[in-house]
């Protein structure tokens, strides 16, 4: 088996280049766009770096607490990989891929504390909050990981508590209240491709990466989510240097969402 | 009493109504719907003489026999190699047309061709627009070696090679690449230098998005020449 | 009670305000975005493409396949469950009957043509704003057809005909006539019509000739969308 092209990337690499000309640390154009689907959606944000576009939007129910937190509301996270974002997704049940983005932006969201939990009680045992954030991608160029994480959370910080009366939610009706929100997390992901560690990959360098990981940062900048893919393995020190480099372009990052 | 509508490379979109009366015939993607001359494609209005036709801005490519084409190994079977060739369908490369050495059936094939090998190779058969059959017997079809590929609307294809080769030259040229541009749209770039193949990468990107606007050989040449 | 006055201010014959895009799609062959009032549909083309399974396959013809969905925050209440459902599947049905008649796949045996319609944000005429994103994508995507296809909700309120309802007047207490349709403008045939509540024949030819109107005006939205995807700036 040949790939030709990943024989080049690495070649480029060595001298210091990648195929789009960027840095090895350095993150393509990145937007964020508040309350794209403010009708219908509670809260909702579309992100966009480089060509990669993806959008997410907050529903918020009231249920019954989960027997084992009866003082807190709770939480979902769902990323559907939509086949219309890229010739590579196919309609369908969930694929794994999908379950995994799911699972790692929910893992950054909910360990980071980001959402106060126990202010979404209404009724200790009773009645709380449900918040559920979807997330689609519109188009995939590359690092749905970081975008997916970015639209999701600007979404939550989008969101205003439709009107309740105790009984029933009136959706028509937004009221000025944003969720109980904390501090929050960012979750950047980083490649090793070759012996070369870069973040934002494009399409083309995902295609040939040895391995991934994605790093939940507080704004204290502790590490407060972290998951691990690809194939190969990372030394201590590869982890090190990737935590490091996350530390410093999640202050890039924050400044994107200043609304 | 006959008109013309639209002009000479203005765009037009399906449906809509190119000219009226009879002194005109419809051509490539133009039909005729009592007296008037229908586009079915978007792309730039061709008038010549009674001829209509409209050369389309977008879509996929259609293969012809004598077009040289970019793909890559996708598949291998006893008799030859499946190609990819980013169409609707692969293509067929049998044992036959791949070398002018004899192969053996049975011997193994990735000697020659391994999976995820690009390769450059001539269209000779196209039967319905299912079958394809590719030679790789000719000159400069090869193997392609460690490069970039990227892909241009094939409808784009003539504008980046140019009049007799001279707008993919002046861009090989300017930037010390080394560029195979394939009918099907697939382009394999490389050079000695990463920033010189970038160039040489958003100049054909170039010439796919303005394609259809006049004086694009000077935009070019103004480009490579402040990229240099 | 008359419905004298439209809830939203609008003149019986006034469109909601139209956005539309071709392109916003990078990786697909075609597409384009329609947005109706806030009703806001994506669309996008793959193919055409070798069709799985194979014995599904025409070899005479490519096949149009559409997949309407709609996003789990885009509906007007709830959430909306991810998933198909009996109404998706019957729109995305309708949407491949309201394009296929304009369209020519006998250049393409054997092969799939994808239509994926999502919809980010819904207030009503949402399969009407899918398929007029869905025909500018297919236009994009470069596959040959006769016209382009326009769509738009009329109802008929109280005796009078008002183009393109909103959630408010699809609501009307004493209830109205929902009319979808989708046409072909240059021949005035409909490839769309699906009517839930009371109409009278007379009323129902109204509503047609209105829609026929309405979509004339969406379709000279839809052409300036194609044809604005090519009118770049000499960088």
């Amino acid at each position: 088996m040949t790939d030709i092209i990943k024989e080049h990337m690495l070649s480029n690499f060595e001298k210091g280049v990648r195929f789009d000309g960027r840095k090895f640390d350095e993150y393509r154009k990145v937007s964020v766009e508040y309350g794209v689907s403010a009708k219908s959606a509670e809260g909702s944000a579309m992100v966009t770096i480089g060509d990669t576009v993806v959008v997410a939007g907050v529903k918020l129910e009231v249920g019954t607490p989960f027997p084992d937190t009866p003082d807190q509301g709770a939480l979902m996270v769902n990323a559907e990989l939509l086949p219309l974002s890229s010739p590579k997704f196919e309609a369908g049940p969930p694929s794994i891929y999908s379950i995994e983005l799911s699972r790692v932006i929910d893992r950054a969201v909910r360990e980071s504390h980001y959402v106060d939990f126990e202010k979404l009680c209404i009724k200790k045992a009773e009645k709380c909050w449900i918040v559920m954030i979807d997330i689609y991608p519109l188009n995939d160029a590359g690092n749905l990981w970081d975008a997916a994480a970015l639209a999701a959370l600007a979404a939550l910080k989008d969101v205003k508590y439709p009107e309740f009366d105790g009984e029933k939610i009136d959706y028509s009706k937004k009221t000025k209240t944003p969720l109980p929100l904390t501090h929050m997390p960012i979750s950047i992901t980083v490649m090793k491709i070759g012996n070369k560690i870069i973040i934002d990959p494009t399409t083309a360098e995902e295609e040939v990466i040895d391995s991934r990981l994605t790093v939940g940062i507080s704004e204290e900048g502790e590490v407060c989510s972290m998951q691990k893919g690809g194939n190969q393995g990372l030394t201590i020190e590869e982890i090190d240097t990737m935590v490091e480099l996350v530390i410093k372009k999640a202050k890039e990052l924050r400044s994107v969402f200043k609304k | 009493m006959s008109e013309i509508k639209i002009n000479e490379r203005e765009i037009v979109v399906p449906g809509e109504i190119i000219a009226t009366g009879l002194d005109y015939l419809p051509a490539g993607f133009v039909f005729r719907e009592g007296d008037n001359l229908i586009s079915s494609r978007l792309g730039l209005v061709s008038i010549n003489g009674r001829f209509i036709k409209v050369v389309p801005l977008t879509g996929d490519y259609i293969p012809k026999r004598g077009d040289l084409i970019i793909g890559k190994v996708v598949d291998i079977g006893i008799n030859g190699w499946r190609i990819d060739m980013g169409w609707s369908c692969e293509a067929n490369l049998s044992l036959k047309d791949a070398t002018s050495e004899f192969i053996e059936k049975g011997s193994d094939l990735t000697k020659y061709f391994d999976y995820g090998d690009y390769i450059m190779a001539e269209i000779y058969n196209v039967i319905g627009s299912k079958l394809i059959d590719l030679t790789m017997k000719g000159p400069g079809l090869r193997k392609l070696g460690p490069g970039r590929v990227i892909h241009v609307n094939s409808a784009k294809v003539p504008r980046v090679i140019g009049k007799q080769g001279s707008m993919i030259s002046m861009i090989k040229d300017a930037t010390g690449c080394r560029i195979s541009v394939g009918q099907n749209g697939t382009v394999w770039i490389s050079g000695t230098e990463p920033e010189k193949e970038l160039t040489a990468i958003k100049a054909i990107e170039k010439i796919e998005a303005e394609s259809h606007i006049q004086g694009l050989t000077d935009r070019v040449k103004e480009f490579l020449e402040k990229n240099k | 009670m008359a419905y004298d006055k439209r809830f939203d201010g609008r003149k019986f014959d006034e469109l909601r305000p139209i956005e539309a895009k071709v392109g916003v799609v990078k990786n697909a062959t075609g597409s384009a975005s329609f947005r109706i009032g806030k009703t806001w549909a994506y669309a996008a083309v793959y193919g055409p493409r070798e069709m799985y399974p194979k014995f599904k396959q025409d070899p005479e013809k490519g096949i149009l396949r559409c997949n309407y969905n709609m996003l789990a925050f885009s509906g007007s209440g709830d959430r909306v469950r991810p998933g198909t459902s009996r109404r998706s599947k019957e729109i995305s049905m309708v949407t491949e009957k309201a394009l296929l008649p304009v369209l020519d796949l006998s250049a393409f045996p054997g092969a799939v043509i994808d239509v994926f319609i999502e919809l980010i944000q819904t207030d009503s005429g949402t399969r009407c704003a899918g398929i007029c994103a869905a025909a500018m994508a297919l236009a994009d995507a470069g596959i040959p057809m006769k016209d382009i296809v326009s769509s738009i909700a009329v109802g008929v309120i109280d005796g009078k005909i008002a183009v393109d309802v909103n959630k408010e007047e699809e609501d009307y207490e004493d209830g109205m006539a929902d009319i979808a349709t989708a046409m072909t403008t240059r021949n005035g045939k409909v490839t769309l019509l699906q009517i839930d509540g009371f109409a009278k024949k007379d009323e129902l030819k109204k509503a047609l000739e209105a829609a026929h109107k309405a979509c004339e005006k969406i379709k000279v939205i839809q052409i300036k969308a194609l044809k604005d995807k090519y009118k770049v700036n000499a960088k």
